[in-house]
C-alpha cells in the first residue's frame, strides 16, 4: 500500500499480518486483565488493612474495587490508543502502529469508531467475524479499520538509530555502504548458520574487505575469532562516533 | 565516480546529520514550540531528499529500508488532526450532531414506526398464547408477576440506586452501540434490534395485564422509556444509515462509503450516550422509587423528551454558541 508523502516522495506501508495483530491483541489483552486484577486485588488488600471487612462483603466493595476493574477492561484500548496515538503497549511490543490510510495519525473520532466495532469483530466469539475479515482483506483489516479507514502497519522504532550506526560506520570504517551491509547480513544470520558454511563466508568477506587480513591469517581464525573480527569492523565507526 | 563510491560519499557526507537527528529532536512531537516545529518539518523534508537519493544510490538496502521508515513514522507526526478542544466539542453537539440527525430523521420515524408495530405484535402475540411468554422473560420475572408483583419492586432494598443506574446505563449504551454496529450487516441488524425490543416491551405488557399490573409496568417506565425508546430508534437509524451506506454507495467504492458514514454518523452515537446518563440515572433513582405519582413521572418523561429534542436539535446549546461568539467579537 503506498502513500504519497507531503514532499512528492511517495512510500510503501509496510502492513502488518493477522500473526503481528493477533501477537499484539494478545499482549494487550493479558495486560489489561493484568491492570484490572491488580487494581481488583490492591482495592481487596487495602480493605483488610484497614480491617473494613464489613466493606469487603457489601456493594461498595464493587463500586471501590469492581466497577474500575471492569471500566479498566473495557476503556485500555480506546483510551491507550487515542493517548498513545494509535499505539498500546502490546502494539509497541509487537513493533506496530495504527495509521489512518493515507499515512496520518488517526484522530479520537476514527480511533473511536475503530473500538466501537469491535462488538461486531468480537462475534460470535474470540474474535473470530474480526480474524476472518482480517484474512480475507487485502490490507489485513478488521471490520473496525475499515469503518475507521485505518490500517496497523509495522513500526520500526529503532530505525533512526539504525540510520545513525550505518552512517557513521561507513563514514568511519572506511568500507563501502556494500560491504557494511553485507558483514550485518551475516552477523544478523550467524547463529542460524551451520559453523563451517559461517566460518567459509566470513572468510572470503573479510578477505574483499579487510586490507590488513592475509589469507594465512584468516585461515587460521576459528570461529569466535571470525565472529569477533566482523564485529570490529563494523563498530568501528559507531564506537569512534560514540 | 562509481556507484558505489557516490553511494559512500554520500552516506559519509550525510552520516553526521542523521546522527544529529536521533539526539536533537523528541522521537514522538508533543507541545513543539514554533521553532522546534519547524525543525521537524525541516527533518522531514530533510528525510524525504535523503530517502530519494538513497533509492537511486542503494536500492534495497538497509539504509534505504530505515529511511522509509523513519519518514512513514516522520509523515504519521506531521499528517494529524488538532486535538480536541471545548469549541470543538461545542461545535459537534450544536451543529453537527443535529444536522445528522436532521439527515436521519425519515429513517428515525419509520423505526418508531417499526418499534410501535413490534410491540402491538408483542402486546397481541403474548396476549392470544400466554405461554410464549417464557421465550422473552426470565423465569423469576414470570413468578414475581405471577404473584402480582413487578420484578422491579424492592429493586432498591436490594442494590443502591447508584449501581442500578450504572448497570443500566452501560447495559442500554451496549445495546445503542449494537444496535449502531448491527447496521453493516446491510442495516438488517438494527432493524432486528429495534424489533426485538419492541416485541418484548408489547409481551410484557400483555403478561403484566393478565395479571393487573400493567399499570405498574407502565408507572414505572414512564419517567425513562420516552428517551430511551427514541434514543434507541436513533442508534437504529445510525445503524440503518450505515446499511444504507454499503447498499447504495455514496463514495466509488462500498469501503469507502462505509467509512465516510461512519465517520460522520457515529458522531451521534456521543448524543445518544449522553441521553442514555440521563436515562439511567432516573430508571436508578426515579423510576424504582414508589413514592414519585404517576402525574410526576410523566411530567419527569415528557420533560426530559423534550429536552432531548432541543438537545438533537441544536437549540439547547445555541446560546452557548451565540456567547462565546459575542466573547470573540468583543
Amino acid at each position: 500500500m503506498h502513500i504519497a508523502g507531503l514532499t512528492g516522495v511517495d512510500v510503501a506501508l509496510d502492513i502488518a499480518g493477522a500473526g503481528t495483530r493477533s501477537y499484539a491483541f494478545i499482549l494487550d489483552w493479558h495486560i489489561r486483565v493484568l491492570l484490572a486484577l491488580g487494581w481488583y486485588c490492591w482495592v481487596w488488600w487495602m480493605l483488610r488493612a484497614i480491617h473494613a471487612a464489613s466493606a469487603l462483603a457489601t456493594r461498595p466493595f464493587f463500586l471501590l474495587a469492581g466497577l474500575p476493574a471492569i471500566v479498566i477492561y473495557l476503556l485500555y484500548h480506546p483510551v491507550l490508543e487515542v493517548l498513545m496515538r494509535g499505539r498500546t503497549p502490546g502494539k509497541r511490543r509487537a513493533g506496530v502502529r495504527i495509521v489512518l490510510r493515507n499515512g496520518g495519525t488517526p484522530g479520537v473520532g476514527a480511533l473511536l469508531v475503530r473500538n466501537i466495532f469491535r462488538l461486531v469483530d468480537s462475534l460470535p466469539m474470540l474474535y473470530v467475524f474480526g480474524l476472518v475479515c482480517c484474512l480475507t482483506t487485502e490490507q489485513r483489516v478488521r471490520i473496525g479499520d475499515l469503518a475507521a479507514g485505518t490500517v496497523l502497519i509495522r513500526d520500526s522504532v529503532a530505525a533512526g538509530r539504525a540510520l545513525a550506526q550505518l552512517g557513521a560506520m561507513v563514514s568511519d570504517s572506511g568500507l563501502k555502504p556494500e560491504a557494511v551491509e553485507l558483514v550485518h547480513d551475516l552477523l544478523e544470520r550467524w547463529s542460524a548458520l551451520e559453523l563451517s558454511r559461517r566460518d567459509e563466508i566470513a572468510r572470503s568477506i573479510l578477505a574483499r574487505i579487510d586490507r590488513d587480513s592475509s589469507e594465512v591469517g584468516l585461515s587460521a581464525l576459528d570461529d569466535a575469532q571470525l565472529l569477533c573480527r566482523l564485529r570490529t569492523l563494523v563498530n568501528a565507526g559507531a564506537e569512534t562516533r560514540a | 565516480m562509481s556507484e558505489s563510491s557516490a553511494a559512500g560519499a554520500w552516506m559519509k557526507s550525510r552520516s553526521r546529520a542523521w546522527s544529529e537527528w536521533l539526539t536533537q529532536l523528541p522521537a514522538r512531537p508533543r507541545n513543539l514550540d514554533v521553532a522546534a516545529a519547524q525543525r521537524f518539518i525541516e527533518r522531514y523534508r530533510a528525510l524525504a531528499r535523503d530517502l530519494a537519493s538513497a533509492r537511486r544510490l542503494l536500492p534495497g538496502s538497509r539504509a534505504t529500508a530505515a529511511l522509509e521508515a523513519l519518514y512513514v513514522s516522520a509523515h504519521a507526526d506531521i499528517d494529524r488532526s488538532a486535538p480536541a478542544s471545548r469549541a470543538r466539542g461545542l461545535q459537534l453537539l450544536r451543529d453537527e450532531v443535529p444536522a445528522i440527525v436532521r439527515s436521519l430523521r425519515p429513517t428515525i420515524l419509520w423505526l418508531a414506526l417499526l418499534l410501535a408495530v413490534a410491540t402491538a405484535a408483542g402486546y397481541w402475540l403474548i396476549g392470544r398464547y400466554p405461554d410464549l411468554i417464557v421465550l422473552i422473560a426470565s423465569d423469576k420475572m414470570i413468578d414475581d408477576v405471577e404473584h402480582g408483583r413487578l420484578w422491579t419492586e424492592g429493586l432498591l432494598h436490594v442494590t443502591p440506586a447508584s449501581l442500578v443506574s450504572m448497570r443500566i446505563l452501560s447495559n442500554n449504551i451496549v445495546v445503542s452501540l449494537f444496535a449502531f454496529c448491527g447496521g453493516i450487516f446491510f442495516g438488517l441488524g438494527a432493524f432486528y434490534i429495534v424489533a426485538i425490543n419492541g416485541l418484548m416491551l408489547g409481551a410484557m405488557f400483555a403478561f403484566t395485564h393478565r395479571y393487573g399490573i400493567d399499570g405498574a409496568l407502565l408507572k414505572f417506565i414512564l419517567a425513562h422509556g420516552p428517551v430511551e425508546l427514541s434514543v434507541m430508534c436513533i442508534a437504529g437509524a445510525a445503524g440503518t444509515a450505515l446499511g444504507e451506506s454499503l447498499i447504495r454507495p455514496t463514495a466509488p467504492t462500498r469501503r469507502e462509503s462505509f467509512q465516510l458514514a461512519a465517520n460522520r454518523i457515529v458522531r451521534v452515537l456521543l448524543a445518544c450516550a449522553l441521553l442514555l446518563i440521563g436515562c439511567g440515572l432516573i430508571e436508578g433513582f426515579i423510576s424504582p422509587d414508589p413514592r414519585p405519582s404517576l402525574a410526576l413521572r410523566a411530567a419527569i418523561g415528557l420533560g426530559y423528551w423534550v429536552l432531548m429534542l432541543a438537545f438533537l436539535s441544536g437549540r439547547l446549546l445555541r446560546p452557548f454558541g451565540a456567547r462565546s461568539a459575542q466573547t470573540r467579537r468583543r
